[in-house]
């Protein structure tokens, strides 16, 4: 019997498919969370124009605000990739860069959301005021704690590589993190145009 | 043998091979498949007494055994338990134990997230059921949930579930979704990409193709429930509007949130035990499975169409005869894959050498009363009829033929047929027998009442009924066939314990049976299998022992070069398992007080809750997969 490092022994592994476990793993993963955002959108469509004596979403929204918002967000994606690059090339320090980037951008969508939140609350539309604060509030709600979430993982990402950056060896747990990032700005995406987008055109 | 590696730095990675610490911390399918399997059939013993108590109330017109508070508990809850606590989980308890066993695997793709899973189901199934507790105390609270297994709003909106109930079942079922969503991602990883050389997917034996479309189902169903039970927890404790009528809620909504997830689920509670069939039938009769490809093909088939069908529970909310139509025909569609699959049964066994073990006859009886339940399902799916039958016995007799008859005679039958692979130890076979013949007569003396109490008019969720309807007689015959039933589990219980006590030491292969799992000692080491198998054939045990048997056979002899890769799974240099870890209990622990948290706005609770997920969560990410590299000595399995 002998000892053998954690490290470098995942990769080892030979699949019959050739991707690695915990990516084929995290696919299956978003692809529920598809169905999980579906539901919830599904849920805000059904109840769409059901705004009690409350405001209307024509009334709240501000689709320049929001762009911006959904612009910082679509960077963070593009950052996040070079960030999974970077790591990939070796080159530690740049991808640790990269995905402190990515952090910041996520953390001023929500502050963004806090903002916008916060305002909408003012404006008299809350979780109970009616079938729109309801279903708006819980769907964009969600997405936004995903974000939360993707930011806490790349900020332990950070502290993971604070001394040595993130080089090849942790490549694979930026990619994973990456796969995350990009899934949440493609659900955002589908956000923004159906709940906001729609509404203007209308 | 450990390595020295600590978890969040001061931890030591646990190491303990026996006692307490070893099974919380063990990542072993196998250990995790028997405390699933315990698990399991601990909420069985509890489900079924609730039905016994539901039985005794029932038994004569106007008794009160219980109050009707107490009756809407007590089928809420049998049937909560039953699903989700007792048939998924001892299914569970299967495939954890079985899947890597069967495709040459040592472990599944993720160890820590499969102990995480049990763990998270031990959590939600003693957190839900922590509100009988609450009930025995304070009985006015009508802690336990009462709405129905399906919950229906606005039953469980504030103003008509004042108490906990919904709260219960709400955060409880969201915990228990967790655990089964990530065995779905860790079984389908598993399959995709730790097959054995050879083992391609048209070789796998049929249990793990079922338990590859179970995982699938369950991928794509759970999203729904878990947000239609975030929605009524929104509805529940911060007062939105989901299903709140007086803002423009609507209850049907509900309703197809529910059923999206309730159809695909009644799936994934079939299909692996007609896995478990589809294995006992062939080793029993001496042939191959009939139609191998064609099974696989119907078991896909059926959970694809299990996302289509839906609304059938819903035909008399008046969704229009469109509607209905579409509904009903998709559902008739669905007798054609499952038709399919009980002619293929019946081929495996035609012209077979077939022994009656008691295995055997729990996939009999399963064939049998799954047919019948198939049958009165097919009924329901005419719109006309299922107006007649909705919220009547005859629905009743449905489910209790297909999860009983079905999915509870399969895990019996399986149970006999793998114990010797669990335990190393034999059931002995006679009370077995008289096992089966017990439940089989209870059981149907119990459930076939039903449609005819059902076609009498006699509604569902009654808590009782006047005489003179003429339902007396077939109620009273119906709780005695419970008692009979009863006496059968009993018995089981019975030959468990006394197998139990004595020494491990079965054959490896007591049934001269056909796939890879009985190449393995009985029980199988820790590892599995000291080489891993190089795969020929379907069946490829079989053809191994065998040669001459058809041309598998001969595939088998040609092929057979058990040493030629070897280095895909650890081979060449020892066998690396993964380490042992607290991280998936306390992870698992963590959520569930943050579910306690959330049930009693109780902030400490939901503080030590969050503490425990994220202590969990960093402890797991830092401490790595760790583990031991095992020597093994010379390979002659
Ligand atoms: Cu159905």
């Amino acid at each position: 019997m002998s000892l053998e490092t954690a490290h470098g022994h995942e990769h080892a592994e030979v699949t019959n498919t050739g991707i690695d476990n915990r990516k084929l793993g995290f696919w299956l993963f978003l692809s529920s969370e598809t169905i999980f955002f579906a539901c919830l959108l599904v849920g805000y469509l059904v109840y769409h124009g059901q705004n009690g004596s409350g405001p209307t979403p024509a009334e709240l929204f501000e689709i320049p605000l929001t762009s911006i918002s959904t612009f910082v967000l679509l960077m963070s994606s593009l950052s996040v990739v070079l960030g999974v690059f970077s790591a990939q090339q070796g080159h530690a320090k740049a991808a640790r860069g990269w995905v402190a980037a990515t952090a910041l951008m996520g953390l001023v969508f929500l502050g963004f959301q806090a903002y916008e939140f916060t305002h909408f609350y003012h404006e008299g539309l809350t979780l109970s005021s009616s079938l729109f604060g309801t279903t708006f509030y819980v769907l964009t709600g969600f997405h936004g704690a995903h974000v939360a979430v993707g930011v806490i993982w790349l900020l332990s990402l950070l502290f993971h590589g604070r001394k040595g950056g993130l080089g090849q060896d942790k490549a694979g747990d930026v990619e994973i993190a990456g796969l995350y990032w990009h899934f949440v700005d493609i659900v955002w995406i589908v956000l923004f145009t159906v709940v906001y987008l729609l509404e203007a055109a209308m | 043998m450990a390595t020295a590696a600590k978890t969040l730095g001061f931890i030591p990675r646990p190491t303990a091979e026996t006692g307490f610490v070893s099974w919380l911390t063990t990542v072993d399918h196998k250990r995790i498949g028997l405390m699933y399997g315990v698990t399991a059939f601990l909420f069985f013993l509890f489900g079924g007494l609730e039905a016994f108590v539901i039985r005794l109330q029932l038994m004569k017109p106007n008794l009160d055994v219980v109050t009707a508070d107490t009756f809407n508990a007590l089928f809420t809850m049998h049937a909560t338990t039953m699903i989700f606590l007792a048939i998924m989980p001892m299914l569970a308890a299967f495939m954890n134990f079985l899947l890597p066993l069967q495709i040459g695997a040592r472990d599944v793709a993720f160890p820590r997230l499969n102990a995480f899973s049990y763990w998270s189901y031990l959590g939600g199934g003693i957190f839900i059921n922590t509100s009988w507790v609450l009930q025995v105390l304070n009985p006015a609270g009508r802690a336990v949930p009462d709405s129905g297994w399906f919950g229906y709003a606005n039953l469980t909106t504030v103003n008509f579930s004042g108490g906990m109930g919904p709260d219960f079942w709400t955060i409880g079922l969201l915990l228990l979704g967790i655990g089964t969503l990530v065995s779905g991602f860790n079984f389908i990883t598993t399959i995709l990409n730790m097959r054995a050389p050879g083992m391609s997917l048209m070789r796998m034996p049929i249990f793990s193709w079922t338990t590859m479309v179970t995982s699938v189902l369950v991928i794509f169903s759970f999203p729904a429930i878990t947000v239609a039970l975030l929605m009524l927890l929104f509805d529940r404790q911060f007062e939105a509007n989901f299903f709140n009528v007086a803002a423009g809620g609507n209850v049907v909504f509900w309703q197809h949130l529910f059923w999206t997830f309730g159809h695909p689920e009644v799936y994934i509670l079939i299909l692996p035990a007609m896995g478990i069939v589809s294995e006992i039938l062939p080793t029993y009769s001496r042939k191959p499975l009939f139609g191998y490809s064609v099974m696989v093909f119907s078991t896909a088939l059926i959970g694809f169409m299990g996302f289509t069908v839906w609304s059938h529970h819903m035909f008399a909310v008046g969704m229009g005869p469109v509607v209905n139509t579409i509904f009903g025909l998709t559902t008739m569609a669905i007798a054609i894959p499952t038709g399919v699959k009980i002619f293929n049964w019946l081929s495996t066994m035609w012209g077979g050498r077939v022994k009656f073990t008691s295995a055997m006859l729990f996939a009999l009886g399963f064939i049998m009363c799954f047919t019948i339940g198939g049958l009165s399902g097919f009924m329901h799916a005419l719109p006309p009829a299922n107006t007649q039958q909705t919220d009547t016995y005859f629905i009743v007799a449905h489910i209790h033929y297909v999860l009983i008859g079905g999915s509870i005679f399969a895990i019996f039958g399986g149970i006999y047929h793998w114990f010797p692979k669990f335990f190393g130890r034999m059931l002995d076979e006679k009370l077995g027998k008289w096992n089966f013949w017990l439940m089989f007569a209870g059981f149907n003396m119990f459930a076939f009442p039903f449609h005819f109490l059902g076609l009498m008019g006699m509604p569902r969720r009654i808590y009782t009924y006047d005489t003179g309807f003429g339902w007396d007689f077939w109620n009273m015959f119906s709780t005695i066939g419970v008692w009979v039933l009863t006496a059968g589990i009993l018995l089981f219980i019975w030959n468990f314990v006394q197998a139990m006590r004595k020494p491990a030491g079965t054959l490896s292969d007591p049934w001269d049976a056909r796939t890879i799992e009985w190449t393995t000692a009985s029980p199988p080491l820790p590892y599995n299998f000291k080489e891993v198998p190089v795969i020929a054939a379907r069946d490829d045990f079989w053809y191994k022992k065998y040669p001459d048997a058809g041309h598998g056979g001969k595939a088998a002899k040609k092929q057979d070069q058990p040493h030629a890769a070897g280095a895909v799974h650890g081979g060449g240099h020892g066998i690396h398992m993964p380490g042992q870890s607290y991280m998936p209990a306390l992870l698992a622990l963590g959520i569930t007080l943050l579910g306690y948290g959330l049930l009693f706005s109780n902030m400490i609770t939901t503080i030590i809750g969050v503490t425990g997920i994220f202590a969990g969560m960093f402890g797991w990410a830092f401490e790595g997969d760790g583990g031991t590299v095992i020597e093994v000595a010379g390979g002659d399995d």
